[in-house]
């Protein structure tokens, strides 16, 4: 079988680096698989990838060293837009991309470019719309479709140009779960029933590691990544979902991949039930909110949410898109002003204090954590931090090492990990010690191991006597840390209740290992490993 | 009506394009307020007709927003900085002495009638002008007129399109940004504010605008044939040689009286050079723009095609500025076209021209219908 791409001997520095970020590529993609790229963010995986169609480092500048063969054709010796009718690339962010007005019109764009014959488009055009559940759409303005139908577009785009290739790079980053799924719905139905070739990276590995044929490992540092079996490959990756560190744990070889297969092998083990999850008892009411209504213009946001955030809890606040958490946010944190109902914060309602006191009871980390910083080294930041809180010199520096060390004091913000980003952020807000710290979707961009740090990171703010409370999608997350869950849908509060409780019996909220065990209440693979301690000692 | 016009179906962008450009001149050739109401009406009624439900549409309202603003200013600034001739003093403003260098200049004094009546005029005809275009708009998106330029043009086009929708992107940036001002208990309002904000938000569309770029390329933007050095010189030669010559043509077209020497032998005016190098011009930039269409590759996906509903509003917006050109040609200054606002009369209604305006309403009807934007529940 012809392989699609064909690394030889490349390496890669970009303009300015001292070290490569890719080195010794040597392998080969094979015709009509899913291939999974896994490995740390910062890895150089998007660089790989987008050495396929020429973009690295035609777009991107800097030295490639050896050869990159796609569809047999030399990157070097063609640009991105000659390589256009055999990789069809998927962006992270879709709504960047869209040159048209409408649905297929944006479906017909990448087809009008290499010259199709009109009649074989409109043919296409009118099958992808059907491939990808387009068709009640295809009218539509782009830009009035939800994330999900807009990363469904930019694959239909993709796809309709009918490429050897397509490769997505982490096309669900930006997405809810539901959105997420619908996406890579779409991106399993084009590999199973037409044999597309795929490259995907994606770090929500636990909804595709169990559809990939096989897995590219990009270590990073510098090491020569590896193409293998799936199985073989995750056993022992940095990044890992949770069946597979279970498999590890359990001694399971090859790893399960999806939870049917983890959950028929765990049927033979016989593990205890769960020790009791040794909590934090809850402190004092830290913030209040008392038959909250808010509205968005014309729109009910909220209607009458009771809700009290203790300290030394961590509070998981989730529910679909549009179920009123982000308002919940906003109200706790004074920024919007509800129709009727009661904020406490510590003794104040925070919408009647000034912007200055209110920073000083509760800090708000929104979805894009780097709107929050605005110098342009992480020194002079937190410079900034300790003048505003009043502070010390060195005060938000000290806090900052305290969350994520090794930090570099001269880099810029934006060149941080996501991880990095947020904890800067978290270290700003904390230098005003504020006792409730809100956090909106903490976790998007994060890859297995920056999640778990961001995880303890959270636990221990709780800890310090403080109340935390995030809003996120990630159940896998939730598990980690939360001690509560509570779940909003149309503005109402539909559960409130500790977390195992409110997670381990939810078809639509469990975790994978809840889903493993089910009905022992075990959440991560942690409490697993607790159990499995106490059963042997 | 008939069954060709029966079946719902965007019409051709530059139907509606032309369409407006006709009401425009039309509009363009008088000061009668009576006219420049019937045609503002007239474009009103149309839009209201065939407009679809797109988002694009509601830029209609923004453009008669605008329009009236323009007539607000235009009054006002009649009313304190010109001073006024006319004998019907509405009110007097206490008058500001202006330095000596300043004649001609004059703050307040009498406002009278006839000169707010003037300016409302002058100010209408402009403000007619903006809702033609309005119309145009919010009756066929911009960005699908510019998807029917010619192929060569094409590509310059879709970066204009880009570039446009980037805006509400920019719009929804600053928002956010300023919450997350707010949060940190920053400065997120008046000029510090503003500084603050502009960073972070620049950056961002730094960023993005190289992300599209990236996506534009790897989707094909931008492919070419390869085309013989010769014939790429001669399609770029024909191109600058065409603009060059329209450029100086319309010299000559606006004024007609300098008299070239070429050499000893003979001598010409602008006038009559200027319309054989604007002819000469546009016949270069044609063969310019197929040479270089030749060398794109790319085909269209549903083009808008021009039947013959798209000839009838192309034809009522040329006959609506013909009757009005007509009107002025025939009748000259008694033409009733520009009343003499100075003498208070009631504007009269040229009959030409009245038949005009009747002319630009014959899209509202004589067209098939917007498809509508959400498919009906299937029964």
């Amino acid at each position: 079988m012809n392989p699609v791409v064909r690394w030889e001997t490349v390496s890669f520095h970009y303009p300015g680096a001292a070290d490569p970020t890719l080195s010794s590529v040597d392998i080969a993609l094979p015709e009509g698989e899913l291939c999974l790229v896994v490995g740390n963010t910062g890895s150089g995986k998007s660089t790989l990838l987008r050495t396929v169609n020429g973009a690295v480092p035609h777009a991107t500048g800097g030295t490639l060293r050896g050869r990159v063969r796609t569809a047999g054709r030399d990157t070097a010796s063609h640009r991105p837009r000659d390589l256009a009718d055999v990789v069809g690339m998927v962006p992270q962010q879709p709504a960047d991309a869209f040159v048209a007005d409408t649905v297929e019109e944006e479906i017909a764009y990448g087809m009008e470019c290499l010259g199709v014959a009109p009649d074989a488009m409109r043919r296409r055009v009118e099958e992808t719309l059907d491939l990808l559940g387009l068709a009640e759409v295809r009218a539509r303005p782009v830009t009035a479709l939800s994330a999900g139908q807009q990363q469904r577009v930019a694959l239909a785009a993709a796809f309709a140009a009918q490429p050897a290739l397509l490769v997505l790079d982490e096309p669900t980053s930006a997405l809810d779960p539901p959105a997420a799924e619908e996406v890579l719905a779409a991106v399993q139905r084009l590999v199973h029933d037409l044999g597309t070739t795929v490259l995907l990276a994606e770090h929500r590995l636990e909804r595709v590691a169990q559809f990939a044929d096989s897995a590219l490992l990009v270590p990073g540092a510098g090491r020569p990544p590896v193409v293998g079996g799936t199985a073989e490959v995750l056993a022992d990756a940095p990044v890992a979902p949770p069946v597979v560190e279970l498999s590890r744990l359990l001694g399971w070889d090859p790893v399960a991949l999806s939870v049917r297969d983890a959950r028929r092998r765990a049927a033979a083990l016989r593990l205890p039930a769960p020790p009791p999850t040794p909590r934090a008892e809850a402190g004092e009411v830290v913030a209040s909110a008392r038959g909250l209504v808010a509205r968005h213009g014309p729109v009910p946001a909220l209607r009458g949410v009771d809700l009290d955030l203790r300290s030394g809890e961590v509070v998981a606040l989730m529910g679909r898109n549009g179920a009123g958490k982000s308002t919940l946010l906003s109200c706790l944190a004074g920024l919007h002003r509800p129709r009727s109902g009661r904020v406490m914060v510590g003794e104040a309602d925070p919408a009647r204090l000034r912007r200055r006191d209110v920073a000083r009871v509760v800090g708000l980390v929104p979805s894009e954590p780097a709107d929050l910083l605005l110098a342009d080294r992480v020194d002079r930041e937190c410079a900034a931090a300790d003048r505003e809180a009043g502070a010390t010199p060195g005060h938000t520096a000290a806090l900052l090492a305290e969350l994520v060390p090794g930090i570099p004091a001269d880099a810029h913000p934006r060149e941080l990990s996501c991880g990095q980003r947020l904890a800067l952020a978290l270290a700003v807000l904390l230098a005003r010690a504020p006792r409730l710290l809100l956090l909106d979707e903490p976790t998007r961009g994060l890859d297995y191991p920056a999640k778990r740090r961001a995880a303890d990171v959270l636990r221990r703010l709780a800890d310090d006597d403080r109340a935390v409370l995030l809003v996120t999608h990630d159940v896998e997350l939730a598990a980690q840390v939360a001690d509560r869950v509570v779940v909003l849908a149309e503005g109402e509060v539909i559960t409130d209740a500790p977390a195992a409780e409110a997670l381990a019996a939810s078809p639509a909220f469990a975790p994978q290992v809840a889903k493993v065990f089910a009905p022992t209440p075990y959440l991560t693979v942690d409490h697993v490993r607790r159990a499995a301690r106490e059963a042997s000692a | 009506m008939s069954g060709l016009f029966a079946v719902p179906r965007p019409l051709h962008p530059l139907a509606w394009w032309g369409w407006a450009l006709g009401v425009a001149v039309a509009a363009s050739r008088t000061t009668n307020l009576l006219l420049l109401v019937l045609l503002g009406a007239a474009a009103g009624y149309v839009v209201a007709a065939r407009r679809t439900e797109a988002p694009w549409a509601s830029a209609y309202r923004v453009f008669l927003r605008i329009a009236l603003v323009i007539v607000a200013i235009r009054v006002v600034f009649q009313a304190l900085l010109t001073g006024s001739a006319g004998t019907v003093v509405l009110v007097t403003l206490p008058r500001i002495p202006t330095p000596a260098w300043l004649t001609g200049v004059r703050l307040g004094g009498d406002v009278t009638a006839e000169a707010l009546l003037a300016a409302v005029a002058d100010g209408g005809r402009l403000a007619v002008i903006m809702t033609c275009f309005g119309a145009a708009n919010a009756l066929a998106s911009p960005s699908r007129l510019l998807r029917s330029l010619p192929r060569a043009l094409h590509e310059l086009g879709v970066a204009v399109v880009v570039a446009l929708s980037a805006a509400p992107q920019l719009v929804t940036a600053v928002g956010r940004v300023r919450r997350a001002r707010r949060l940190r208990a920053l400065p997120h309002r008046g000029f510090r504010g503003a500084l603050s904000i502009v960073g972070p938000v620049l950056e961002e569309a730094l960023d993005r605008a190289m992300t599209t770029a990236a996506a534009l390329d790897a989707r094909g933007y931008g492919r070419r044939s390869l085309v013989p050095a010769g014939r790429r010189r001669l399609t770029t030669v024909a191109l600058l040689g065409g603009l060059l010559g329209v450029v100086l043509g319309l010299y000559g077209l606006l004024d007609g009286s300098t008299v070239l020497h070429i050499g000893q032998w003979a001598e010409v005016t602008t006038g009559t050079l200027g319309p054989v190098l604007v002819l000469a011009g546009v016949a270069g930039c044609v063969v310019g723009l197929v040479l270089g269409g030749r060398a794109v590759v790319r085909t269209r996906y549903r083009p808008d095609r021009f039947l013959a509903a798209e000839w009838i509003v192309l034809a009522s917006g040329a006959a609506c500025a013909g009757l009005f050109l007509a009107t002025a040609a025939l009748g000259g200054p008694a033409s009733g076209l520009s009343p003499n606002p100075w003498a208070l009369e009631t504007p009269g209604l040229p009959p030409l021209a009245a038949l005009g305006v009747l002319c630009a309403l014959l899209p509202a009807h004589l067209t098939p219908p917007p498809p509508p934007t959400r498919a009906p529940e299937a029964a």
